[in-house]
């Protein structure tokens, strides 16, 4: 069985990381529906989509474990870090749910990546900024399908309604985690590494609000609930995406294809 | 056949370089060759061998790491290695570096080259309820401009699928990016 990784905690790590592990971890869940998608075409997309968020997470990896300086590549730190050092919110590691909840997800997921990649064009760190110049054209067109699919299943049929509304209200809980403000956000700012994601909350409303508007849906109420996967401390369904992860690297350490 | 006599000088060298990566197909478009995509940006001659520098498609591209095999094993078979390849991020790929030639054999092939991204550097605004591209994809095979998007997703991360109101016929478009 091969042991975790000790990682350095430091604010420049974790932020990369926060950003990797969001699209490793929604990659995962989205990788889930390949063969069980509602019809081949999504079947496909979700895929697809899986499989840009993946390379992004890989070149986010690769970079986080070169600033960190333990010699720790991609697949060390994809595979065999402890729970709470994964940095990923809480929304991307829920459980997959019906079609409405991953497509209403993967809206806003997508909405949060295009405004962080746009503001990573001009990271002080050279490569982010590189892995943000190509990573933006494909959050465009995942957004676009994904926008695309809350508006046609919102102002749908009343089953289709219903389930979008039921998804809006399961998601909408763990929206505040995703723009609050803390030390790590803070370092990056101040260096220039990258936007707090507090930055993007003003965006982020004016994007989502015009498709759930556009999907005839209502914004919920506020609740008094926030998450904190971001800090680490993440919900009881991310030891399972771990367990289901890692073990093949960990039981057999070094394993290839 | 026999091996060519490696050429003697760095010139010669690179430009039988290029000549050879010229042969060096994309598995999942084989109708292109990587000049054609234009994801090979430069091949310089360095002390351990020839660097030759790739830019990736799309981030998650499964075809990024077989290709940098076979641009390996073609270098070394026209007795030009060692060689090494580098991947380089910035600027990003775009569908525009894609030759006149390879979108016209991508035409050829039954596939749909792409057009102009839609604004400066891909930003497109965000339209609700798309069902037709921004410019129509004309058919590849029959040339008729009256086509309609099956899918945003294809058979590989480049490529969405349409088909052609008037010949009936599907095709893969290849997205502009």
């Amino acid at each position: 069985m091969q042991a975790s990784i000790e990682l350095d905690r430091r604010p420049e790590v974790q932020y990369l990381l926060r950003l990797g592990d969001t699209c490793l971890i929604l990659a995962q869940r989205l990788g889930e529906w390949c063969g069980h998608a509602p019809i081949l075409e999504e079947d496909i997309a979700m895929s697809n989509m899986a499989l840009d968020l993946l390379g992004q997470a890989r070149a986010l990896l690769t970079r986080a474990g070169e600033i960190e300086g333990r010699a720790h590549d991609e697949d060390q730190l994809a595979f065999l870090r402890e729970e709470r050092d994964y940095f990923n919110p809480t929304l991307v590691e829920l459980p997959r749910g019906d079609f409405a909840f991953s497509v209403l997800r993967n809206a806003m997921v997508a909405t949060l990546l295009k405004l962080m990649w746009e503001r990573l064009e001009s990271s002080s760190d050279a490569e982010v900024a590189a892995i943000a110049g190509k990573a933006i054209k494909e959050a465009r067109y995942h957004q676009q399908h994904a926008a695309d699919w809350v508006v046609r299943l919102g102002d749908g049929t009343e089953e289709s309604r219903s389930r979008m509304e039921a998804a809006l209200a399961q998601l909408w809980r763990y929206v505040p985690e995703l723009f609050t403000a803390d030390a790590v956000d803070e370092a990056a700012r101040a260096s220039g590494l990258g936007p707090a994601w507090s930055d993007l909350r003003e965006a982020w409303f004016g994007e989502m609000g015009a498709v759930l508007d556009e999907a005839t849906l209502a914004i919920p109420a506020d609740t008094a609930f926030m998450s904190t996967g971001k800090r680490g401390v993440h919900s009881e369904h991310m030891g399972y995406i771990l367990a289901e992860m890692q073990h093949l690297q960990r039981a057999y350490p070094g394993g290839a294809w | 056949m026999t091996p060519m006599r490696p050429p003697s000088t760095d010139e010669a060298r690179i430009a039988r370089a290029w000549e050879v990566l010229g042969t060096v197909l994309d598995p999942e478009v084989p109708a292109l060759s990587v000049c054609d995509l234009g994801i090979v940006r430069e091949v310089v001659p360095q002390p351990e061998g020839l660097e030759i520098v790739l830019t990736p498609t799309y981030s998650g591209c499964p075809a990024t790491e077989v290709i940098e095999r076979s641009v390996l094993d073609a270098v070394e078979a026209a007795g030009l290695g060692p060689a090494h390849v580098t991947l380089r991020r910035a600027p990003a790929w775009t569908t525009d570096w894609i030759s006149a030639d390879g979108k016209r054999k991508l035409r050829d092939y039954g596939i749909a080259p792409p057009g102009a991204p839609a604004l400066p550097g891909g930003a497109v605004p965000i339209r609700l309820v798309r069902r037709q591209a921004a410019q129509p994809v004309p058919c590849p095979h029959c040339g008729s401009a009256r086509t309609e998007q099956l899918s945003a997703f294809g058979a590989t991360a480049c490529k969405s699928l349409y088909r052609c109101l008037d010949c009936r016929e599907p095709f893969e478009h290849f997205k502009p990016l």
